[in-house]
C-alpha cells in the first residue's frame, strides 16, 4: 500500500524530476530531468532508493507536505533545513542530509534554498505514473510529473508507505552535504566556433559573465561582453544538447540547460561538458561565472571523476545520531522571495531561445 | 565525390557529436541524412554501435548522443560512425506516406489573405499551390512532434511575421521561407497560418507518440469546414485511428 504525503503549501516551481527522459530527442521531446541529478542521488541514496529515482527539485523554496496515514521516510539534500510540525501543536528542526521519518498528521515545512537548488527524495520513490519512460516533469508540453506542472496546493504525492515493506524502517543514514568542485565553468569549443569573428572564443573564455535574470530549466542567458559573428547567426537547425552555447544575432550568449529544446538554428561557439552540467543548476540570476576551454580528454576524465566522488560520498554515509546532523540554516525567505518573480519570467514562452516557428 | 560532399564530424561537448552532410535544406541533403539514420538503426539492431544513445535527424545533420568511457573509446566511437556515414546510401525517404485532412478556409487561416496579396496570387490560387505540394518531413523539433516540412514553390516563399504571434492555435498549419509546420499545441509563433488540421501530432500513450517522423511524405486532404469540424471532434474523442491516414505502399 502506498502511504500519501499532503501538499499544504506548494512553494515556488517545484518540480517532480527523475533522471530524465532518454530515447525520444528524434521526436522533439527533450531529457528534462533532475538539473543536478547527484543531488538527487544523494537524496535517494539517503533512503536506499535508486539514486535514479524520483523526487521534487526545489530550486528556491521547498514545499509544505503532511503525512496523511501512514509514516513515510524523506531526505534531504541541498544547501536548506526544515521545521516539523507535530499535530499536538510541538514543533522542530529537521536538518538537510540525513533520512527521516515522517508519522501521519506531521508536517514537513520545508524552507528556502540558501544556494543552489536542493531535493527531497521519497522513499521508494515518488509514484506519480511514467510518461514515455520517465516521472520527469516538463512543463512546455505538459508531460510527466503532476499532470505536467509544478506542485499544487492539494496535489497528493504516493510514497511507498509501511505495508508495501520498503522504505519505512530502514535505519536512518546521515552524510556530509555532496557539493561540486568550484572553479570556471569547462568547456570544448565548437562546434561553431570559426563562424566566429577572430577573438569571439578568447572573449567567451576571458570575460567574466553574469546570469541573466530570465533563465530558467531550458537556458540560462548571459550578460557580458557581445560576441560578434562572422557572416551571420543562423545556420540550418541541428540537434542541440544542454551544456551548448547558443549564440543569436545580438551577439548574447545562451546556455542550453536540461529542458533545452532538441533542435537549434544559432551557432554554437562552446559547449560546457557533462561533468560541469549539474553546476549550471545552482547558479542564480546575477551570479558570476568564467568559462575554461578543455579537452574531450579531460572532460571525459572529469565525469569519470565525478562518478568517484559521488561513489566515495556514499560510501562514508552513516547512522544517523540525533542532533548530530548539520544545524537547522536560518530563514532567507525574504531572499528567496526576491527570486520567485525571476523564475516566473523565465517561464515566459515568447524568449527566443530558439528560431521560433 | 568532392570535398565539400564528405560527412563532418564535429563534438558537440563530450556527450555528442554532429555528423554534417552539408549545409542546405533541400531533399538531396536529407536524403544523406536519412540514409545515415538508417545505417544507423541497421547497426544498432545488430549490437554494433557501442557508446550510441540515440541521435537527432535535422536538414542537414544528425545529432548523435554518445556515452564514451574515454578518449579512446571516443575515437574508435568516431571511426565508426564516419565510415557509417560515408557509406550509407541515400534514402529518399522513411517509406511512409500520409494523407492528412487540412482545412484552409479563411476563419482557420488567418494569414491567408495577408499572404496572397503579398505574393500576388488570388485566394483560390494560393489554396490551390498549399494543397497541391506534396510535403517531405525533414525533421521534428521545437516542441514535441512539431514537424518542418518542405519544400513550398518559390511562389509560396514568405518571411516570419514582423511580430510573432502569443499564442498559435493548436493544429495551425504555417508556412514561412519554403518550410510548411504543424503546431501540435497552443504555443506562440511566428510563421504565416493558412489553415488547420484535426490531426493529433503527439500522443505520450500511444506506441508511437509522435504522428509523423523524419523522411515522411505528406499530401493535405482538403476538407470543407463542416467535415474539419467533424473529424475534429472525432480525434478529440480518441476515436480516430491515425494508421487510417496512411497510404498504403505503392
Amino acid at each position: 500500500m502506498d502511504a500519501l504525503l499532503e501538499v499544504t503549501d506548494p512553494g515556488p516551481a517545484n518540480l517532480v524530476q527523475d533522471a530524465g527522459r532518454r530515447g525520444h530527442l528524434a521526436i522533439g521531446v527533450p531529457v528534462s530531468g533532475a538539473a543536478d541529478p547527484w543531488l538527487l542521488a544523494c537524496a535517494n541514496r539517503l533512503l536506499g532508493n535508486a539514486p535514479d529515482e524520483a523526487g521534487l527539485e526545489m530550486p528556491l523554496c521547498g514545499p509544505t507536505l503532511r503525512a496523511l496515514d501512514a509514516p513515510v521516510q524523506l531526505a534531504l539534500a541541498g544547501a536548506l533545513g526544515a521545521r516539523r510540525l507535530r499535530p499536538d501543536g510541538e514543533s522542530g528542526p529537521q536538518a538537510a542530509w540525513c533520512s527521516f521519518t515522517l508519522q501521519p498528521g506531521e508536517r514537513l515545512q520545508i524552507g528556502p534554498v540558501r544556494a543552489g537548488i536542493a531535493y527531497l527524495a521519497l522513499a521508494g520513490g515518488c509514484r506519480v505514473s511514467a510518461v514515455l519512460g520517465s516521472r520527469s516533469t516538463y512543463q512546455r508540453a505538459a508531460l510527466g510529473g503532476l499532470q505536467g506542472r509544478a506542485l499544487r496546493a492539494g496535489d497528493r504525492l504516493a510514497v511507498a508507505g509501511a505495508a508495501a515493506g520498503q522504505g519505512v524502517g530502514l535505519a536512518e543514514l546521515q552524510g556530509a552535504p555532496f557539493v561540486h568542485e568550484p572553479g570556471p565553468l569547462r568547456v570544448m569549443p565548437g562546434p561553431q566556433d570559426e563562424a566566429f569573428a577572430p577573438g569571439a572564443l578568447q572573449t567567451l573564455l576571458g570575460a567574466p559573465w553574469r546570469v541573466g535574470r530570465d533563465s530558467d530549466r531550458m537556458g540560462i542567458r548571459l550578460q557580458g561582453p557581445r560576441l560578434q559573428h562572422r557572416a551571420g547567426a543562423d545556420i540550418a537547425s541541428e540537434g542541440v544538447v544542454p551544456g551548448a552555447i547558443q549564440v543569436p544575432g545580438d551577439g548574447a550568449p545562451i546556455v542550453l540547460c536540461v529542458d533545452a529544446q532538441t533542435v537549434g538554428g544559432y551557432t554554437k561557439i562552446a559547449t560546457v561538458i557533462r561533468a560541469d552540467l549539474p553546476r549550471l543548476a545552482h547558479l542564480r540570476p546575477g551570479d558570476e561565472l568564467r568559462f575554461v576551454a578543455v579537452s574531450r580528454a579531460q572532460a571525459l576524465r572529469a565525469k569519470a571523476a565525478q562518478a568517484q566522488a559521488w561513489a566515495l560520498w556514499a560510501s562514508r554515509l552513516r547512522p544517523c545520531v540525533p542532533g548530530d546532523g548539520p544545524s537547522l540554516p536560518d530563514t532567507q525567505s525574504l531572499l528567496a522571495l526576491n527570486l520567485v518573480s525571476g523564475i516566473i519570467d523565465g517561464l515566459d514562452d515568447t524568449l527566443p531561445w530558439e528560431h521560433m516557428p | 565525390m568532392n570535398l565539400q560532399d564528405r560527412p563532418r564530424l564535429s563534438p558537440l561537448g563530450d556527450g555528442a557529436v554532429i555528423v554534417q552532410f552539408g549545409d542546405a535544406v533541400d531533399a538531396g541533403t536529407h536524403a544523406r541524412v536519412l540514409g545515415f539514420v538508417q545505417a544507423l538503426e541497421t547497426a544498432a539492431r545488430h549490437g554494433r554501435l557501442a557508446g550510441v544513445l540515440e541521435w537527432v535527424p535535422a536538414f542537414a545533420a544528425v545529432t548523435v548522443i554518445v556515452d564514451d568511457v574515454d578518449e579512446a573509446a571516443a575515437q574508435q566511437r568516431d571511426a565508426l560512425l564516419l565510415a557509417l556515414a560515408t557509406s550509407a546510401a541515400p534514402a529518399a525517404t522513411s517509406g511512409r506516406r500520409w494523407w492528412i485532412p487540412a482545412c484552409f478556409d479563411a476563419d482557420l487561416a488567418p494569414d491567408l489573405e495577408a499572404l496572397a496579396q503579398a505574393r500576388g496570387l488570388g485566394l483560390a490560387q494560393l489554396r490551390a499551390l498549399l494543397a497541391g505540394t506534396p510535403l517531405r518531413v525533414y525533421m521534428l523539433g521545437f516542441m514535441p512532434g512539431f514537424p518542418y516540412m518542405g519544400d513550398l514553390p518559390a511562389a509560396l516563399e514568405t518571411p516570419r511575421l514582423a511580430s510573432p504571434r502569443k499564442a498559435v492555435p493548436a493544429r495551425s498549419i504555417a508556412v514561412a521561407g519554403r518550410l510548411c509546420a504543424i503546431y501540435p499545441w497552443v504555443s506562440p509563433g511566428g510563421w504565416h497560418l493558412v489553415g488547420r488540421t484535426p490531426a493529433r501530432l503527439f500522443d505520450a500513450g500511444a506506441d508511437e507518440p509522435a504522428l509523423l517522423r523524419s523522411g515522411d511524405e505528406l499530401r493535405w486532404r482538403v476538407v470543407d469546414r463542416d467535415e474539419f469540424d467533424r473529424l475534429d471532434a472525432l480525434a478529440a474523442a480518441g476515436r480516430i485511428d491515425r494508421r487510417d491516414w496512411l497510404q498504403p505502399a505503392a
